[in-house]
Parts: structure tokens; sequence; C-alpha cells
């Protein structure tokens, strides 16, 4: 288990955990992004932060602090 | 742009002006996610010029306008994007007060077909709390060619809502739309579906309807369950909301908290919001699981374009390459049709200058005219029209095919240095166009601390009013366009840098606080309406900028003629104080006549080389130099060098915005500072 800021570039992940409290959980949730949710890795910004990832069906770009936040396994 | 257009007045105009019979008048909110082509639909279905563009945030203010359908007369409010409504952003919150407490009489759901789960999460939220809504899916052309097939009869039956697609960009649907939303407005059965939670929580809404039922405020079963559901969930973000607005005595919230902390109890450890959240969301994964079906077609083309805006080598090359490239067909552009305005206008003069009304009035008042603000509407017409029709298009084209997104993304880790923001990467694009909306637009940023930042911060991008600036001294100094087109590139990225210290000086000094978080939909890449972005832009931005510039020119015309033409022993005012500041000037390697020239350019920044030529040429008016080798021995002459001009851009860069931004600043902070640079 890994925190969804530090899985690998490319690489498709589940989310196990959610440690966020307060605005930010919930704009996780809203992003739909509960236990169970598939997220894979796209791509970095050119200065390695933030990152982007598919996230039901959407790019979204999360910062890495940010990404420290959910907790995530690897389905490889 | 196009922020504030809210078009109440046109209403207004139109009932009066019409005079067919109007049975009926009904108000309908347009709903959705961020990103999801709202704004287009609203200019669909109005015929206004609300602007859009191709990224999250860009409606940051309900715009109104209305449409006639059938003998009835409907009014169309364009929301801000949402993606809840329990979220806390400024944006966010002008989205959830009006679909939670607004007048509308039906919400129109708008949505992404090539997402429709996460767009199916908002629905069921606003469903909750409005009884009438239609869910109408946008860009199901772009879906199609994605591969993706959506079961429109199953969905309906799933949802117990109406549901069409559309496509805003196609202009595909919306007649059926308009049927649909008269349908759905004189229908009286309300559909009775809706989500249902697990027992416990469905108990404990039972429980709190019970007490909740004597408010008259409630109006209606919906509404009743909806409250009673938010004030069992506790998001403290909308329960203030909630009792202010259904008036809830204090007796009552103390026995539904108790009900709260029974059923809190009762999941242990785990929060009630995401048990609610959990629900709708698996209720929309499962859903769109029975609707939605994919084909696997990776588009290949999309995801390459994609990796080389964003890549380590490649992405900020090509960000300044962009704006180069942009700068650089502007400026070579903008010549011609500069000077042959310049010329339309002199002979213009000639002729009002011979007519007979000038010929009767006394002298003074037609110096004042024709001297005062014609020259210097000419003058603002003739330097600021050609580039800004010629920006505005190009810049519109990169913002509709979704590539600002990508810049805030590639920038956030230089803005996250400085503590602030990469959306506010976003409002400073926005501030290329003009600072007034620049700053209005940094209600996308969450955190309070942020979004001041990037408030304060926004003049340091150059408007359309001192591009003129940069553009003038840089063409005449540095010669050739592309050379031009580098300078102003660079001090475009002055101000950028610029922007990015005292960002880090006002988060160590005086602008402590939370930091808030960043997450940014980066929307497809999209082929830009070429046609549409062109015609739109020119009649929409330009226009309305230029029309705003005519408006502050023309009564500082007339202060710029009286400062050339009263006299007070024997030199004019304007003569007394260019000496009067040389000193000071002198000091920053101007002189006191440029330093003037922007003191006087405070209500519109583009008047302010028109005077520095005018003090030069001692005339008494504003003058017309339609060679630039004139203009450049003009200024030698009077002492500029490569260093005046340097000089130049820099101030142009860090002085004070136009009033206009001023005033905008003061609307949008709570509390008044002075920004004095």
């Amino acid at each position: 288990m890994v925190y969804l800021g530090e899985a690998k570039i490319l690489s498709t992940v589940k989310v196990v955990d959610i440690s966020a409290k307060g605005d930010l959980r919930r704009r996780f949730l809203d992003l739909g992004i509960i236990k169970g949710t598939e997220i894979k890795v796209l791509y970095k910004s050119p200065f390695g932060d933030p990152r982007a990832y598919l996230i039901r069906g959407t790019v979204i770009a999360i910062r890495e602090e940010e990404g420290r936040k959910i907790i995530v396994k690897s389905t490889d | 742009m196009g922020l504030t257009k809210g078009s109440t007045g046109s209403s207004l105009i139109f009932n009066e002006k019409s005079g067919k019979d109007i049975n009926s008048q009904y108000e309908i909110g347009l709903a959705g996610n961020p990103n999801v082509g709202k704004s287009t639909l609203f200019n669909l279905l109005t015929g206004l010029k609300q602007h859009t563009g191709n990224w999250p945030g860009k409606t940051v203010s309900n715009a109104r306008g209305i449409y006639e359908y059938r003998e009835s007369i409907f009014e169309v409010v364009d929301i801000p994007g949402t993606y809840s409504l329990l979220s806390n952003s400024e944006e966010e919150k002008i989205a959830r007060n009006y679909i939670c407490f607004g007048s509308a009489k039906i919400l129109v759901v708008v949505c992404d077909a090539t997402s429709l789960e996460r767009n199916l999460n908002l629905f069921f939220q606003i469903k909750e709390v409005c009884p009438k809504v239609i869910l109408c899916i946008n860009m199901i052309d772009e879906a199609k060619k994605n591969g993706i097939s959506i079961d429109l009869n199953g969905l309906i039956k799933q949802i117990g809502s109406q549901a069409i697609f559309i496509s805003a960009r196609e202009d595909i649907g919306t007649e059926v739309l308009k049927m649909k939303i008269k349908e759905e407005i004189e229908e009286d059965n309300i559909s009775e579906k809706i989500l249902r939670y697990d027992f416990k929580i469905e108990l404990a809404i039972k429980k709190a309807s019970e007490i909740l039922r004597k408010y008259s405020y409630i109006s209606d079963k919906i509404k009743l369950r909806w409250v009673s559901l938010r004030l069992i969930e506790g998001n403290i973000n909308i329960k203030d909301m909630i009792v202010k607005h259904f008036k809830i005595s204090l007796e009552s919230l103390e026995k539904i908290n108790i009900i709260r902390n029974e059923l809190n109890e009762s999941y242990n450890k785990k929060d009630i919001q995401d048990v609610i959240v959990e629900t709708i969301v698996k209720r929309a994964e499962k859903i769109s699981s029975e609707v939605v079906r994919k084909e696997d077609k990776k588009n290949n083309f999309r995801d390459g374009i994609d990796k080389i805006l964003v890549s380590k080598l490649t992405g900020i090359p090509i960000m300044i390459f962009m704006l180069l490239i942009i700068l650089w067909i502007t400026i070579a552009l903008s010549n011609y049709p500069s000077q042959l305005l310049s010329k339309f206008f002199s002979i213009l003069e000639n002729y009002i200058r011979e007519s007979t009304f000038i010929s009767v009035i006394p002298p003074f008042l037609s110096g004042m005219l024709v001297d005062g603000i014609y020259i210097t509407l000419a003058w603002v017409i003739a330097v600021m029209l050609p580039p800004m029709a010629i920006f505005f298009p190009l810049f519109t084209l990169l913002e509709d095919s979704g590539y600002l997104p990508r810049v805030a993304f590639n920038l956030d880790k230089c803005f996250k240095k400085c503590s602030s923001c990469g959306k506010q990467a976003l409002t400073m694009c926005m501030g290329l166009g003009c600072n007034a909306a620049g700053v209005v637009g940094c209600r996308v940023i969450n955190s309070p601390k942020e979004r001041m930042i990037a408030i304060l911060t926004n003049v340091f991008m150059p408007c359309n009013g001192r591009f003129p600036i940069i553009i003038t001294v840089a063409s005449i100094f540095i010669g050739g366009s592309l050379m031009a087109s580098v300078t102003v590139t660079i001090a475009t990225m002055f101000g950028v840098v610029i922007t990015l210290i005292i960002s880090k000086i006002l988060s160590m000094t005086i602008l402590k606080g939370m930091k808030s978080d960043f997450m940014l939909e980066l929307p497809p890449i999209r082929k830009p309406q070429i046609c549409k972005v062109l015609v739109r832009s020119l009649v929409d931005r330009t226009l309305y900028v230029l029309g705003r510039a005519i408006l502050i020119a023309a009564p500082a015309g007339v202060v710029i003629w009286i400062f050339a033409n009263i006299h007070i022993r024997d030199t004019t005012i304007l003569n007394m104080c260019a000496s009067t500041l040389e000193p000071f000037a002198n000091a920053i390697g101007l002189d006191g006549y440029i330093l003037m020239a922007f003191i006087l350019g405070f209500p519109a920044n583009e008047i302010i080389i028109p005077i520095i030529i005018m003090s030069y040429m001692r005339s008494k008016t504003l003058i017309e130099i339609d060679n630039v080798l004139e203009l450049k021995s003009l200024l030698v002459q009077n002492g500029w060098t490569i260093l005046t001009a340097i000089n130049i851009l820099i101030l142009t860069i860090m002085h004070y915005p136009c009033g206009t931004t001023l005033w905008t600043i003061k609307k949008e902070t709570p509390y008044v500072r002075l920004v004095v640079v």
C-alpha cells in the first residue's frame, strides 16, 4: 500500500482509504473518490508536481501533498 | 470577460417591446459540473454572448438571459459550475445558494456525455433539493467519436427524470430541450423516485421530518426531506444557510442534534457524510455501468498531444513559444490597420473642423471637443483596436482548445513555492485580456488568502490597455516585428516573475493564513471552433473593452486638453507639473513628462503614449504620427535612449492598474487595501 502521490506513473491503483478531513475530504468525495475507486496515474507536470490522474473518466490534477491523503494499493 | 454580463436589463426591454400575448414567465437554472458547456448552451438558448472557454471555473457569477417559446417567456440563469452542493469555494457557494434557495422553477443539469458517471453525482444531489430537473447530456457527438454510447431510455427509467441528448457546440437538440422544459414545468406530477439511503439514515430522516414539519417556509415534501437530511448530515457549510433561510429554531436544532448523535454512534467510526456520499457515488456508478457502453477506442492522437504539452522537456518551451507566436502575429499584423485608421481619423478631423457646427460655437468649447475629446478618442481607437482585434481572437482560440488549464498544471509548482495556487495562472491569463476580468476570475481560488494574493498581483499582467504601450515602445526601439514580440514576451514573463515574487512576499508578511488545495480538472484538448470563436471574441470582448476604453478616454481627453491649454504664469499646467516631477523621474531614468503621462493615464492606461507625444511636440492637442521612424526621431530628440525604453517597459508593468480594475478589486475584497506600486 502506498500514497496516491507516490504511485508509479501509468500504474492503475485502487483507493483503500482517505485520510483527509474537512473540506479536502469533501472535495475528494465530490470527484467520486471513495474506497474502491480505480485511479490511473497519467503523467506529471514539467516540474514533477502536480500529477494528472484519470478518475472516473476525467483527468484531474492533484498536488503531491494532497495525494498523500489518499492511500491506494496497486491492482496490476 | 463577459463575467458581469447579467442581462436583467435586457429582459425588461424585451418585455416592453414584444406586444405578443405572453401567458407566463418561468425561471430556469442551468447547473452542472465545471466545464460541461453550460455557457455554450446558455448562449444557444438565449442568443446572448456569454463568453465561453474550455476550462473549468470560467463562469464565476450567475448570468441571466431570456428566450421565448410557445407564448411563454423563459428566463435562463447560467450558474457557475460545481462538483457538489456542499463545497466551499466562492463560486461554488454562488451555485449552491442559487440551486438550494433560488427561485428557479426548474433546473436543467447539464452534464458531459464522456463522463456521465461523475456528473450523475451532482444530478442526484440536485434532484434531492429540486423536484423538477431535466438531465441534459451534452457533447454527445464527442462521446460517440470516443466510442461511448448511452442507453437514454434506460437512464430515464433509472433516474426517474427527463433526460435528453444535446450537443451545444453543434447546436443539436436545443429545440427538443426547450420543448421538454415547457412540458416538465407544466407537468403537475412530481416524480417520487428519489435516492434512498440505508435503513438507519432513512429512519433518522423520518424522525427529523417530524420535528421540521411545522416550519411553513419548508414548502413541500421534497424540501422537507432535503432539509432533514442535510441537518442530520451536519455539514457546516450548508447547515448555517438552511437555519437562516428556513428560520429554524435552536430548540428544533437541538432535537435534531440528538437524532444525529444517535445515528453517529450506530456507525462506529464512520462519518455519516461519507455514508451519504458513498451511497450517491455507488448509485451513479451502478447506473452508469448499466446504461453506458464503452468501446475500447483509445484516442492515441489526443493523448500524444497532451503528453507533449506537459512533458518535462517540451512543456515550458511550448508555453513560451505559444505566447511569442500570438504576440508576433499581433504585432506584425496590427501595423497596417492602425495606419489606415489613423489616416481615416485625420481625414474625418479635417471634415469636422470645417463643419458649420464647430465654427459657430466658442473656440474654448470647440477646442475641448475636437482637440480634447475627438483626437483622444481617435488615438485610442487607432492604437488599441487593431492589436485587440487580433490578440483577443487568437487568445480565445487557445482558451477554447483547453490549453489554459495545462498552463496552470505546468506552472503550479512555481506558484506553490510562492505559497499561492496554480489556479492563479488561469486568472493571470485572463488578466492578459483585462485586469478587471482577471480580478473577478479569482473567485475560482478556494482559500481566501490565496485569492487575495491572486487579486493583488493580477495587475502585474499587462492588460490590453498596457500592451499597446509595450508594443509601441518595443517596435520603436527594438525594431522588427519578431524582435519586438520577443521583447513583449520577455516583458510579460517579467510580469510573471514579479507576480511570483510579490506573491511570496505577501504570503510571508501581511497575508498569513490557510493554504488551499490544488485540484484542477484538465479537460480534453479540443479543436477550437474557429469561426464561432473569431466572431464572438471580436464582437464580444474586443468591442466591449474598446467601448469601455472610449468611455474613459473621452473625459480624460478633456482633462488633458485643460492641462495643456490653461496657462499659469506663461506655462501650461502640464509643463509645470512635469518640471515638478522631473527630479523624481530622473531618479528612475525617465523624465517628468513620462511620469506625468503615467499619472494622467490613470483612468485608462491606453492614453499614456499619446500624452507623452503631445507633451514633446509642445502642441496643444494630441497629434498623430503615422510613421514609426518619425516617432522615433521625436523621442530621440527628447533624450530617449534604449535605457529609457526599458525603464518605461518596467514602469508599465509595475505601475497601478486602471480605475476600473481598482474599483473591481475593492468590490471583490472584503477589506479595502490599497495597492500602490
